[in-house]
């Protein structure tokens, strides 16, 4: 299949190793992997915020950059969801609202896309480590992705999953939430990070990045040897083929 | 920024920063996941049964002009006086000129959130009416002059022993750490109350069109009381209260104490139509029914939102709200608390003066999850920020979304951003932890991440360039 890869711009400017995992889980499944180069970001800051003009502005960038891919697929429940939920609702009554509604269908959350489309649950990864999930809540309530990534981390030789008690309990991230209100933010961060550590991983993973950086942002402040890993890291790990970037 | 953004601000700061509270708060919950999932587990399909309540309450709020009549009419048959509240001020004046023309001296009242909404106790005291709440909770946090800290368990945040010294300093009470004990406490001075009582406070849960009957449930029989011994009876009920049939009881009644109390049904369950009828031993000789709409039409107006009438006030959407649960209830300074008092507050109160509460979310969705009449709560706030925003834009904001969408939109300026900001963030260590630092919001808690030597882009371009051109 000809996969266009959605990389969301916190993760293009931070976490580019999350995008090349990506690209090496779906390389070694046999599928082809494109960037289409126009992509930027999804717009979700502006929307959230509330400002859904310049969203729009933004949105109309992606739907330019993906007119042409098969399928789209993003490592960010997030960002994902943002295209597969809210561009519809963005372009209602717009002259693109057609356009937003046709890349909405064809966009896939990374760990969903493995599972659902490709059928896909055994990647061939191998990770030797305990890890816990996060469940990003764009991913699990706007996207319904819950099974998905735990059906392709069982299949991972090594791995010992440990889930957290507050697993569906939201990390405290939520975009500008995060700085408009950091007390409560950190709040629930430090929730999440209890609850991490309560189930003596090593590890935490999730199928959304910007999550991940909310809680890695106080797992460090609090000097925690509790590393963060995107599910696509792990998914990467151990791979039999060589990998030519 | 306005007064009711500083403060929650300020209150929502001091309550985070109170680890011990904040566990209390989750500790007072956990009994309450328990129940309420081992009872939504007694129902055939709770899917099921919330696509049908939702059916239910989308039929009675798109027709409420007609629902309402019904009920007044049938109501007003048997002998009770309805009236139609446009406002807080209405409603108050109405039930003040009932207590002074039957020259009422004393007024019990029993659990109402509509009696809140409109100050109805600060009304009748300042008139010079004795009112006392008869539910155990909010007669505690009436004697420590309080509003409720949460829409349905008003007392939630009090330990026992703080319980036990308040009655030995208002009530002079022995102390005592046994929630029996107290509660018979309580329940000493309610029953004296009761007897003195002229006038009887109730809200109402629903209000059932086809029988003009009103449907209290409780747990503690206060509210049969408090309807029952007085000889006058007012009911507030929010004109949304309103079900079509009788029959609808039979989901909603279950439904209410499963998500609100993680109980399978509540104690006493309660119809009302009417004052005493004629042959009837006892009762009130008067019931008066006020409807309150205080800019609930207004909500009704918006079509978008609509759905947010549907509440039948189960605090559930509190209960699973992790920034409830951090803040806890007073942060909010509504009468409403949680996901549903930041989506109606701006609507009953003013979108300018209360947007901020729709800000302060992190837009989870566990709202919207465990709404049993599935209100799109989460995506509620998002459509409030949307709409604050059209009216009147936050001047620093509308720059940085206007930079942001051309940044976006425009790689070589995105690219030009990103070469700034690699230049900055190693000079970021030099004010981090200090006032000076630029991103103190993120950083006082969080390690800021580090901005990757070349991005993926670049990276792509650079060892994909050929192949993906």
């Amino acid at each position: 299949m000809r996969i266009s890869l959605f990389v969301p711009c916190f993760i293009d400017q931070i976490y580019p190793q999350v995008a090349w995992s990506v690209v090496r889980v779906f390389e070694e499944l046999g599928h082809y992997v494109e960037f289409p180069d126009g992509q930027s970001c999804c717009g979700q800051p502006a929307f959230n915020s509330g400002y859904w003009d310049e969203a729009r502005a933004t949105a109309r960038v992606a739907l330019s950059a993906f007119r042409d891919s098969e399928v789209v697929v993003g490592p960010s429940g997030s960002c994902v969801a943002m295209i597969k939920v809210f561009y519809p609702q963005l372009f209602a009554g717009d002259p693109q609202e057609l356009e937003a509604r046709e890349l909405a269908a064809k966009t896939h959350e990374f760990s969903s896309f493995l599972v659902n489309t490709l059928g896909v649950t055994d990647v061939g990864a191998t990770f030797k480590g305990k890890v816990t999930f996060h469940d990003g809540c764009h991913g699990l309530r706007e996207l319904g992705v819950k099974r998905e990534p735990r059906a392709l981390l069982a299949k991972v030789r090594g791995i010992e999953l440990l889930e957290m008690a507050e697993a569906e309990t939201c990390c405290g991230f939520g975009g500008a939430f995060a700085v408009k209100f950091p007390s409560i933010s950190s709040a629930m961060d430090e929730v999440k990070c209890a609850s991490i550590h309560e189930t003596g991983a090593e590890v935490v993973v999730s199928n959304d990045s910007s999550c991940l950086m909310q809680i890695r942002g106080m797992l460090e402040k609090q000097k925690s040897r509790v590393r963060s890993l995107h599910l696509a890291e792990i998914l990467a790990s151990g791979l039999s083929r060589p990998f030519i970037r | 920024m306005t007064t009711f953004a500083t403060e929650f601000q300020q209150k929502s700061g001091q309550y985070t920063t109170d680890r011990g509270f904040r566990a209390f708060i989750q500790k007072g919950l956990s009994g309450y996941y328990k129940k309420r999932d081992e009872n939504k587990a007694r129902f055939q399909s709770w899917q099921g049964a919330r696509d049908h309540a939702a059916e239910i309450k989308y039929e009675a709020i798109n027709n409420l002009d007609r629902h309402l009549e019904e009920f007044a009419e049938k109501i007003e048959a048997r002998g009770a006086k309805v009236f139609w509240a446009p406002s807080a001020f209405e409603a108050r004046d109405y039930i003040l000129s009932v207590a002074r023309e039957n020259r009422v001296r004393s007024i019990i009242k029993s659990k109402t959130m509509t009696g809140e909404e409109i100050h109805l106790n600060d009304a009748l005291q300042n008139e010079g009416y004795g009112v006392f709440e008869s539910d155990l909770g909010e007669y505690i946090v009436q004697l420590r002059k309080e509003p409720p800290f949460h829409l349905v368990f008003p007392a939630m945040h009090l330990t026992r022993k703080q319980i036990s010294d308040l009655f030995q300093k208002e009530l002079g009470s022995m102390p005592t750490d046994e929630p029996e004990k107290l509660t018979m406490i309580a329940r000493g001075v309610m029953r004296r109350k009761y007897c003195e009582a002229d006038m009887g406070i109730s809200g109402a849960n629903f209000a059932v069109a086809e029988t003009g009957m009103i449907s209290i449930t409780e747990n503690e029989g206060n509210a049969r009381l408090t309807t029952s011994l007085p000889r006058i009876h007012v009911a507030i009920v929010g004109i949304e209260k309103v079900l079509p049939r009788l029959e609808d009881l039979a989901l909603f009644l279950p439904m209410l104490a499963t998500a609100g109390a993680g109980q399978s049904m509540t104690c006493y369950n309660t119809m009302y139509g009417g004052p005493r009828q004629p042959g009837e031993p006892d009762g009130p000789e008067q019931m008066h029914v006020v409807l309150l709409d205080n800019r609930r039409t207004w909500l009704l107006a918006d079509a978008e939102q609509r759905d947010a009438l549907g509440c039948i006030r189960c605090g559930a959407c509190l209960n699973v709200c992790p920034v409830f649960k951090n803040v806890g209830g007073y942060s909010y300074g509504t009468t409403y608390q949680g996901p549903i008092g930041s989506v109606i507050t701006p609507h009953l109160r003013g979108l300018q003066e209360w947007k901020h509460l729709s800000a302060a979310s992190s837009l989870c969705g566990a709202c919207t999850e465990a709404c049993p009449v599935k209100i799109d709560l989460h995506h509620h706030l998002l459509q409030n920020r949307r709409n604050a925003i059209r009216i009147k834009s936050v001047p620093v904001e509308k720059v940085a979304f206007t930079v942001f969408s051309l940044l976006m939109g425009h790689p070589w300026l995105y690219r030009l951003a990103v070469i700034l900001g690699r230049i900055f963030q190693p000079l970021h260590p030099l004010v981090e932890d200090t006032i000076l630092d630029p991103l103190r919001a993120w950083t006082c808690s969080r390690a800021f991440p580090r901005v990757a030597p070349s991005s993926f882009r670049e990276q792509w371009k650079k060892e994909r360039g050929e192949k993906s051109a």
